[in-house]
């Protein structure tokens, strides 16, 4: 074959840009994956221009690509939110998911109602009542985790540039639904007590003199993902007060409210506002997210909305998963079980602040919680902890960094880590491995801090 | 030699093969899109083909049911530093590829661009520094004599790496802190380049026992102008033209281009080179890879396809070669 070439040939052989052979005669011929043309330009993606503008936004981000190492067991991911199933009685599940299925498997199996079970939204019921909640089952709609419920609410209340207000920092997973029906976040500052009233009255005000639309305040009131804070009671009325007297309806976003350490789960807002708050709820954290059962509480006319947009995303809820969830809560002695959840979260909590409080370096800030999953941490001054985060991740240690959670791209000096996973013994080293990384950082951002200020090019 | 398709052919030959991906490098989820591509690709070609990853498993799998060679499908540390393959190596494992001494050479992009500059080839002017000279000396003082010596705009990476992970342009003086800091959060060494401005191409080698020969050269319009992480995994973010849009006598220049550095860094059966043809048809080296990405976004496959080469069965000779010429 290679007889007759000259030297350019040899470097280019069959390969060369125009091949005046054919390709190797006994390799077979190329699968195009697109239509041959002549033109070299490779549309990777054909349809890149009819795309929605929503989803010009969904970009393959370093960020992911660094979760996807985070999630190998070499890492101590402080990362992800991920309850710990370990502790559910898996064998009892097991036992009630196969008897449903044998026993009754013809209404398991089948299509359900738009709105959720009804028998399970008795029962929902009854679990919003350990929060002060005073509901009738006609109000529940059942959800695929409360994520959806999220979805729906938007979908229902909001055109594009339409403002939603949360907290700062926020959900990070409402932010994404909210960004992709293209709302415009607006954040309200927090401090140890939660949402500041004072700063809410003040944003509401000067949004309205700009003749912005604000169509509903999101807001995570107790043991907050990521602030890890909690509204405190004097609060609550005042949110509740200053929502009504703005016409601003309220989506209380409560995954976390039954995982209280200390106290008796705070009071919900909506058990003193049943008009002016929609409650969104969640078995992901009390049974398990793997059945993806949640719900939104609504009045009337949000509920029949909620049930038409429910009804055209997913036509129904998955029977099989919400008769698992009803069976559970009628059978299984579920408080007990969560009173364990909060105990093993409890111990990972102190787990996680002795060890912040034993090794990290000065300038760095905590809360410390009272419930849920978090911690948020402030870095020393001038440390940024996405551009951290590779170098956590080589010393295999993971956490979000706290860009994630703020719809304007601040939260740079700030970042979550979660206590609800890793057994203790990892979380001290996880934290361990954090400081080092925080220090390192440090030295870095003293190295060079400010050169280059004020230069041009 | 490319051997034919028939009974008996390669694929009776072969056997089992392994394609090995992941990894804990931050090229992970890259590595992965990599490896499941190659594995699929090569059932395509009727090859018996396993996927597994490089971690406590790995040793005792290769132990157990030894393939009849591996491809490497590892990015970023570890898969292009040559460690795995030193390991493979010790285990008497043949694989596809460049050796592990090889691998050190070209995954360390100044000792790369230095190899490649004896062989006479161009490549942007640099500094590179690790993080303690910055440290010792006095980080101002350095990237004041830094700018001085190279001007602007610069480009910062770190000196071992891949993906763009860590690595950015510099326009401003103002904004190079923050990049040597994002660069030293992925290495410990930077390499600081003068910006060699032109059309950006990758250049794809392939070695099937005649010696090393280019690929068409794939050319890379990335839509916000700077081929970062985003323009690279997402499709539609970046264009591609392959082959590239060159004159006859810069698609030459460029295929020789990476045919010298393939052979200069040492590297085997395939490689690929990222280069810049400048205004006026000069070629620039910026590095090489040992263990070009395979994924759907990646140039190396286009290339292949631009050749008219069914990519699973290029997969399957390099590894039948390997398999011939054994560990």
């Amino acid at each position: 074959m290679a007889s007759g070439r000259g030297k350019d040939d040899a470097l280019l052989g069959p390969f060369g840009p125009s091949p005046r052979r054919g390709p190797y005669p006994d390799m077979v011929p190329g699968k195009r994956r697109h239509a041959v043309s002549n033109d070299p330009r490779q549309r990777l993606d054909p349809y890149v221009d009819q795309y929605a503008a929503r989803a010009r936004m969904m970009l393959a981000s370093e960020i992911r690509a660094l979760f996807a190492v985070a999630a190998r067991p070499e890492i101590v991911s402080l990362a992800g939110g991920m309850p710990y199933i370990t502790a559910l009685p898996l064998d009892a599940v097991g036992e009630l998911a196969g008897r449903l299925v044998a026993d009754r498997g013809a209404v398991a199996l089948q299509y359900g109602s738009g709105q959720g079970d009804p028998g399970l939204r008795e029962s929902i019921c009854e679990v919003m009542a350990l929060e002060g909640i005073r509901a009738h089952p006609d109000e529940v709609v059942v959800t695929v985790g409360s994520q959806q419920a999220l979805d729906l609410i938007t979908r229902i209340f909001i055109d594009p540039g339409d403002v939603v207000l949360a907290e700062a920092p926020s959900y990070v997973g409402a932010l994404g639904t909210f960004a992709s029906y293209q709302a415009s976040v607006v954040h309200v500052p927090m401090d140890d007590d939660g949402i500041i009233p004072e700063a809410l009255e003040e944003t509401i005000t000067r949004l309205a003199a700009s003749g912005q639309r604000i169509k509903f305040l999101y807001s995570v009131p107790t043991f907050h993902n990521p602030a890890a804070v909690t509204l405190s009671a004097g609060r609550r009325a005042r949110i509740l007060d200053i929502c009504r007297r703005s016409d601003l309806l309220l989506i209380e976003d409560n995954p976390y409210g039954l995982l209280g350490f200390d106290d008796e789960p705070p009071r919900a807002l909506r058990a003193d506002s049943a008009e002016g708050v929609v409650y969104l709820g969640t078995f992901s954290k009390t049974i398990a997210p793997g059945l993806r059962v949640g719900w939104a509480l609504a009045p009337h006319g949000i509920r029949d909305k909620l049930v038409l947009a429910a009804e055209s995303a997913v036509l129904c809820h998955s029977s099989m998963a919400q008769l698992i969830v009803r069976e559970y809560l009628a059978s299984q002695p579920w408080q007990e079980q969560v009173k364990l959840f909060c105990e093993l979260y409890a111990e990972r909590r102190d787990a996680m602040l002795g060890a912040l409080e034993a090794s990290m370096p000065p300038g760095c800030r905590w809360t410390r919680p009272g419930g849920g999953f978090y911690v948020w941490l402030r870095l020393p001054d001038g440390l940024d902890s996405k551009a951290m985060l590779p170098r956590a991740i080589s010393a295999r240690v993971a956490y979000v960094p706290g860009t994630g959670f703020y719809a304007d791209g601040s939260g740079s000096e700030y970042l979550r880590l979660s206590f609800c996973f890793p057994e203790p013994i990892r979380i001290r080293e996880g934290v361990r491995r954090l400081a080092g990384v925080v220090e390192a950082e440090t030295e870095l951002r003293d190295d060079f801090g400010t050169w280059g200020a004020g230069r041009s090019s | 030699m490319i051997t034919d398709d028939r009974v008996g052919g390669p694929v009776a030959e072969l056997g089992h093969v392994l394609v090995l991906a992941g990894g804990l490098s931050p090229e992970r989820e890259v590595s992965l899109r990599s490896g499941d591509r190659v594995r699929d690709a090569l059932r395509e070609a009727g090859v018996d083909a396993g996927e597994a990853d490089a971690d406590a498993a790995l040793i005792p799998l290769l132990a157990a049911d030894p393939p009849a060679a591996v491809f490497p499908a590892i990015h970023g540390n570890s898969g292009e530093d040559g460690a795995i393959r030193e390991v493979l190596a010790l285990l008497g494992v043949p694989y596809v590829g460049s050796t592990a001494e090889a691998c050190r050479l070209a995954f360390d992009k100044p000792v790369a661009k230095a190899l490649v500059a004896s062989a006479g080839l161009a490549t942007p002017e640099s500094v590179t520094l690790p993080r303690e000279t910055f440290h010792d000396l006095g980080a101002g003082a350095v990237l004041d004599r830094i700018v001085a010596r190279l001007g602007l705009p610069l480009f910062v990476k770190p000196a071992r790496g891949g993906s763009a992970l860590g690595a950015g342009p510099v326009r401003a003086a103002g904004e190079l802190p923050a990049a040597m800091i994002s660069c030293f959060a992925y290495g410990e060494t930077a390499l600081i380049e003068r910006f060699a401005p032109g059309t950006e191409v990758a250049v794809g080698v392939i070695d099937l026992g005649d010696g090393p020969r280019a690929l068409p050269a794939v050319e890379i319009v990335p839509a916000g102008g700077w081929f970062d992480y985003a323009a690279r995994y997402t499709a539609g973010r970046t264009e591609y033209y392959a082959p590239a849009r060159l004159t006859e006598t810069s698609a030459r220049a460029v295929a020789a281009a990476a045919v010298t550095a393939h052979t200069a860094l040492g590297l085997r059966d395939l490689s690929r080179s990222d280069l810049i043809v400048g205004p006026d048809g000069e070629v620039f080296f910026l590095e090489a890879n040992v263990a070009p990405g395979m994924t759907d976004t990646s140039t190396l496959p286009m290339a292949v396809e631009a050749a008219g080469l069914d990519f699973g069965v290029l997969c399957r000779e390099l590894l039948l070669q390997a398999a011939r010429r054994g560990a």
